[in-house]
């Protein structure tokens, strides 16, 4: 079990980084490991926004392996390096972590090779990659994370978010969501649920060239929808095919610069409850997360199966 | 021509089905319905009201907020500010009008026997789940697994639902006055669905045992699910009740589909009393 939301403003920029926060903290319940967030500011600007980390978490409940921080600082400047030679200019850099950074930086050139000089790096993980996307993820609840990033004060029109309760692969920040759709900037996916073939999916995917950086499941539905927006297949379409390609009980999200989508599996099996309007649409695991935007009595309802829904911003 | 014990059950929602003769109704001696009471029920008056504020209770306060109202006999109960937080209403063995004033979360009025509830918002999954008798009536949509495993009352949503309504059903009447989502009335062993909306896919999948009314499309059936034929009994009960569930939409009922199970069971029990509530 673990908890999506999702809010996107149509025309309008506002504080999504606190409402994201109010939301998952609604959620802790249904997945207490760790909180994610993929928040789009107002965007425009033709310089890329960098979220990368070169280490995990370690703090007590991860998974991940101890390391001397010392090494942190080694590995973000061979990034540092890797950037001026993939032909990039870092315009601003600042560290959130010790382990976790947030970059502007210009670059012209291919995304794909830029991200895989980058991530050449030991433990060198884009977590987006984009002109409005910023993704952070980490250990801890909601607000324990938006706390620790400064999420709170965050501006931008949309954001999807994720608590996770970990289930198919370890507590630590390379299986918690969102996951960047690699190497197409600004998309980003949560999912709740199983796939049941992922293994056969991930094999055709990786032979196609596409990465994975996890063993979580979820991961897989960022790229698969990466490879076929590679294809060239518009968002809607590509999720409506994912609904018969991947197996399982699941409800994701998925955020593009101006959009948000959701889908449910061909048996519903996953909760998504949905509150629109003319001005936002919001959705959630459950109801609670939409009160504590719209504490006021809403008319809600449940998507039904095998459903896709994408709104604009 | 009913008589008079068969209109009492019937009001009461204490009709059942036996596979025997399928779509057959078997009617309970409601004087031993009657009769039946939990030790530990109390004596309510339904004119003693009073009021609830959820804002700031969390779920077991308001559920023991609501029984000690009742033992000291209010039969009138107005929940107000629920903001569809979870499992609220849920275990009340009791004869008691509550009036939900909003929007329940998940697993609300859950495991209950014999209360009166309106609400006048939406409910998330899992409403009246295991509810035994009784009447719930939400006037917006519901979620998923809408009345899983009921076994007697009459569950009504004005609105749509979700997935899986009525899944493992044992008995009572579910009635939604929208559409409905896949596999409605899975593995359903006894009572009657009424939709009058659309239905979607693998309607009434592993179907036991039990009817299924369709007002509008169904997007498939399920295995075991079959169509049958409606009859003037049929009519005549989906009039009254639909006058019960306060739906006053206009029917068509010669166009509305019937299901009932296609398969034959050979180890079924079809003998299972609403007496056999005192179990719980």
């Amino acid at each position: 079990m673990c908890g999506i939301a999702g809010i996107i403003h149509k025309g309008k920029s506002t504080n999504v980084g606190s409402q994201m926060q109010q939301m998952l903290q609604s959620l802790k319940h249904r997945g207490p490991d760790s909180t994610g967030y993929a928040l789009y500011g107002t965007g425009g600007s033709k310089d890329y926004i960098l979220r990368f980390k070169v280490g995990e978490n370690v703090k007590e409940g991860s998974s991940a392996v101890m390391e001397d921080e010392s090494l942190y600082d080694q590995r973000r400047d061979e990034v540092n390096k890797k950037i001026t030679e993939a032909g990039g200019k870092i315009i601003k850099q600042e560290q959130i972590t010790p382990y976790s950074f947030r970059y502007i930086t210009s670059f012209n050139g291919d995304l794909l090779d830029f991200a895989r000089k980058i991530e050449s790096v030991e433990m060198a993980e884009i977590l987006s990659l984009g002109n409005s996307l910023e993704l952070i993820k980490d250990i801890g609840d909601a607000k324990v994370v938006a706390d620790q990033y400064g999420l709170n004060n965050f501006k931008g029109t949309h954001g999807i978010g994720h608590t996770r309760m970990a289930t198919e692969s370890g507590v630590d920040i390379r299986s918690a969501h969102p996951y960047w759709a690699y190497p197409f900037k600004d998309v980003s996916v949560v999912h709740n649920g199983q796939l049941t073939n992922y293994w056969n999916n991930r094999r055709a995917l990786e032979r196609k060239g596409m990465r994975f950086m996890s063993s979580c499941d979820s991961e897989l539905i960022a790229v698969y929808l990466a490879n076929k927006i590679r294809d060239g297949i518009n968002l809607e379409d590509a999720m409506s095919s994912s609904l018969k390609d991947l197996d399982g009980v699941f409800t994701y999200m998925v955020a593009t610069q101006d959009q948000l989508g959701m889908a449910k599996d061909s048996m519903a099996a996953k909760p998504m409850v949905l509150y629109e309007s003319d001005d936002v649409v919001i959705c959630a695991s459950e109801e609670v997360a939409i009160r504590t935007i719209l504490p006021h009595e809403i008319d809600t309802y449940d998507p039904y199966e095998s459903e896709v829904k994408v709104w604009q911003a | 021509m009913a008589s008079v014990k068969e209109h009492k059950s019937h009001d009461m929602g204490l009709h059942e089905e036996v596979l025997t003769g399928r779509t057959q109704q078997v009617f309970f001696n409601p004087e031993e319905a009657e009769n039946y009471f939990y030790d530990d029920a109390f004596d309510v008056d339904f004119n003693k009201r009073t009021t609830i504020d959820v804002a700031n209770l969390n779920a077991p306060e308001v559920n023991k907020k609501i029984k000690d109202l009742m033992k000291q006999g209010y039969g009138t109960i107005v929940l107000k500010n629920p903001g569809a937080k979870h499992s609220l209403g849920v275990g009340i063995l009791n004869k008691l009008n509550l009036i939900v004033e909003g929007s329940l979360g998940y697993f609300g009025i859950g495991s209950v026997d014999g209360p009166v509830v309106r609400i006048s918002g939406r409910v998330g999954w899992s409403c009246a789940e295991n509810m035994m008798a009784g009447k719930v009536v939400i006037e917006k949509n519901a979620g998923s697994c809408f009345g899983a495993a009921i076994r007697g009352g009459d569950l009504i949503c004005k609105g749509s639902v979700g997935a899986r309504s009525g899944i493992d059903m044992k008995g009572g009447t579910i009635i939604i006055g929208g559409n409905a989502g896949a596999f409605t009335g899975f593995m359903m062993q006894r009572g009657r669905i009424v939709i009058l909306g659309d239905v979607g896919p693998n309607l009434a999948d592993s179907l036991y045992d039990g009817t299924i009314f369709v007002g509008g499309k169904i997007e498939s059936l399920g295995a075991d699910a079959v169509e049958s034929e409606m009859t003037d009994l049929d009519v005549d009960w989906l009039k009254r009740k639909l006058k019960v569930a306060e739906i006053d939409k206009k029917v068509d009922f010669s166009k509305m589909t019937k299901i009932v199970s296609g398969k034959k069971l050979w180890n079924y029990d079809n003998l299972e009393p609403t007496e056999r509530k005192g179990a719980i």
